[in-house]
């Protein structure tokens, strides 16, 4: 499981617009930072197990298709779409609901892995919402895995105050610690074979020659789902569906404070220590 | 029926610092919807723990002592927390934004259907208009949480399921002991009613418990450098300065991200939040990832080349200077003047 989140870790002075709301526009996209380290997990195991396959199941609009791509690039064998405008303004338990019964069409499946949290968000809640959906177990903050066998699986964890290593029946959701070893590259053979890949909706853009093109490459064909072809239920869905709703969204403003400015000389500097002493904050 | 319930962890049989904060908050906000404080605290000889938990407040103990529940597992404790708020039906749950709490909380969630926000920095109960249907929703937990990478803050409302579910950041509630400590109740649990053989399907087969070396948040004077010290070298006149001061070091998220510190010491939205009498900032920038973790700070100094950076808004002194240059000079007439 895989989002396209806005890069809120390089957030620019156009990323605010005047009224006060977040500029998405001036957000640049991206395949979530964690959940490319569950992807490299994920392919991880592949190589050590044959025969294995890599799903990335995304949630989000059409152009979330971009991280599908990105994943069949670096190694991934299957990229699945799920959108719909009903599933706009979910929230965590919404998102969840529609991710666990995307999995359960996609099944049988041994593991399920995601990022620990998106950086969008920070709430780190969809991953054990979506194994408690599907009634299996959850590792979270998983930093490696050590063996995987026709039952079961161990995994290094990282906890706030030090590791564990935990082992676990399949099928079994882990998410994927940001301190987990960084995904490998795209593939330059794979990005050539690959870079046509898209979604039903991408193609009904496209000229007829081009889709004459895909009807002998089925490889390129990304599943997407909607509302129907998940059957899910429209009471759980969407801003109906989700039990938190926003109250308000204020912007930080930073509250200045009277500061004073001193030049880095040496009497300045003395008299600011001098200070600090006399009133006990420091010493 | 109605109550405030707090999830309790443990740390060698005692209640951990975050759940005490947790607990402090949790008995005004029972006190203000005339709720009752109820605690659960999960784990194995846990005997006298009630004692700690009455002293901030606690009306009922729900005490589940079990070789089953320690250390902790995610679905032990998702199956005992979910059953009894099954059955008590509280008004609000919350419980620490941490490791364990934000493994446990979004399991309990998806089990009760319904909601949960992360992180929470601060929760009062409030009144909630909608729009749509034109209602007013009364006595709500209004709970305010940074959002998009820190640069907004939202406040979020779960008007219409209950238990109200938060997690709640470590370090930013104040943990107050009650003036006058009445007795409460204690419940044992049966653990065994709720965890069943599917319950143990994870388990433990080693533990590596690191020693919390870096105890910033307790600091009373925090040195910190950002990516504007430039290596991890140059982060040894913080060191210096602190050792003087008795302080200790923290960093920025750049500064970690750049290799220069260790995770432990990051101070702000991802990292620490931390409330010192003396926040040196050197080399920090001050993006809102990190203000927001040092802003409660009672005093600022920042020390930076930048007469612009954002943090020199929020400083009550700005040194317009090369750090390297400051610093020494900082530790020379401290330790000439004090003894």
């Amino acid at each position: 499981m895989a989002k396209q989140v806005p890069d809120t870790r390089n957030v620019g002075k156009d990323a605010m617009k005047a009224n006060g709301t977040v500029n998405r526009a001036a957000l640049p996209a991206i395949f979530n930072p964690e959940d490319l380290l569950a992807l490299e997990q994920a392919l991880r195991l592949k190589d050590r197990h044959e025969g294995s396959q890599v799903t990335v199941v995304t949630m989000g609009p059409v152009r979330a298709a971009n991280i599908l791509r990105d994943a069949l690039f670096r190694g991934a064998d299957k990229g699945v779409l799920i959108t719909d405008k009903k599933f706009a303004g979910s929230d965590t338990l919404a998102t969840s609901y529609v991710l666990s019964r995307a999995l359960q069409k996609l099944a049988p499946f041994d593991i399920i892995l995601c990022g620990r949290q998106a950086i969008d968000g920070d709430t780190a809640q969809v991953g054990p919402q979506v194994a408690e959906k599907l009634k299996i177990p959850q590792i979270t903050y998983v930093e490696e895995i050590l063996a995987v066998s026709k039952q079961k699986i161990t995994a290094r964890r990282r906890m706030g105050n030090g590791m564990e290593t935990l082992q676990g029946k399949l099928p079994l959701l882990l998410t994927v610690h940001g301190a987990a070893p960084a995904c490998r590259t795209r593939n330059a053979r794979r990005l050539m074979k690959y870079k046509h890949a898209c979604t039903p909706s991408e193609m009904s853009h496209q000229r007829e020659d081009y889709i004459r093109m895909h009807e002998h490459r089925h490889y390129l064909d990304l599943t997407e789902w909607n509302v129907n072809d998940l059957q899910a239920e429209e009471a759980y869905l969407g801003l109906y569906g989700s039990p938190t709703k926003v109250n308000a969204v204020t912007n930080i403003v930073f509250t200045a404070r009277e500061s004073k400015v001193l030049a880095p000389t040496d009497e300045a500097i003395n008299a600011l220590m001098a200070e600090l002493v006399e009133h006990h904050t420091v010493g | 029926m109605n109550n405030v319930f707090i999830y309790c962890e443990t740390e060698a049989g005692r209640p951990a610092e975050v759940s005490l904060e947790i607990l402090t908050k949790g008995r005004h906000l029972a006190h203000q919807i005339k709720a009752k404080l109820e605690v659960i605290v999960l784990g194995h000889k846990l005997k006298g723990i009630e004692d700690e938990l009455f002293a901030y407040g606690a009306d009922i103990v729900h005490l589940g002592d079990h070789k089953h529940l320690a250390p902790y597992l995610t679905l032990p404790h998702a199956a005992v927390v979910a059953g009894i708020f099954a059955r008590e039906k509280p008004r609000i749950g919350l419980f620490g934004a941490t490791a364990i709490g934000r493994d446990l909380a979004p399991r309990v969630s998806s089990r009760l259907n319904c909601g949960l926000t992360a992180d929470c920095t601060e929760l009062v109960i409030g009144d909630h208009y909608d729009k749509k249907q034109k209602k007013t929703y009364q006595d709500l937990l209004l709970q305010r949480r940074p959002a998009f990478g820190g640069n907004i803050i939202a406040t979020i409302v779960t008007p219409d399921t209950l238990p109200q579910l938060a997690t709640v950041r470590e370090g930013v509630m104040k943990k107050e002991k009650c003036t006058r400590v009445k007795k409460g109740k204690v419940v044992n649990i049966k653990v065994d009613d709720f965890v069943d053989r599917e319950a143990l399907a994870v388990s433990i087969i080693e533990r590596h418990i690191e020693k919390k070396e870096v105890n910033l948040k307790n600091a009373n004077i925090i040195v910190a450098g950002g990516y504007g010290m430039g290596s991890k070298e140059d982060f040894n006149l913080l060191y210096e300065l602190a050792e003087v001061l008795g302080g200790d070091v923290g960093a920025s998220r750049a500064a970690v991200d750049a290799g220069f510190e260790i995770h432990d010491r990051q101070i702000g939205q991802t990292g620490l939040t931390v409330r010192p009498k003396l926040y040196i900032a050197c080399g920090i920038s001050g993006q809102i990832q990190h203000t927001a973790g040092m802003d409660k700070s009672a005093m600022v100094i920042a020390i930076n080349n930048d007469p612009h950076a954002p943090i020199n808004k929020l400083a009550d002194y700005v040194i317009t200077g090369d750090v390297a240059r400051v610093i020494p000079k900082m530790i020379k007439y401290y330790k000439e003047h004090t003894k």
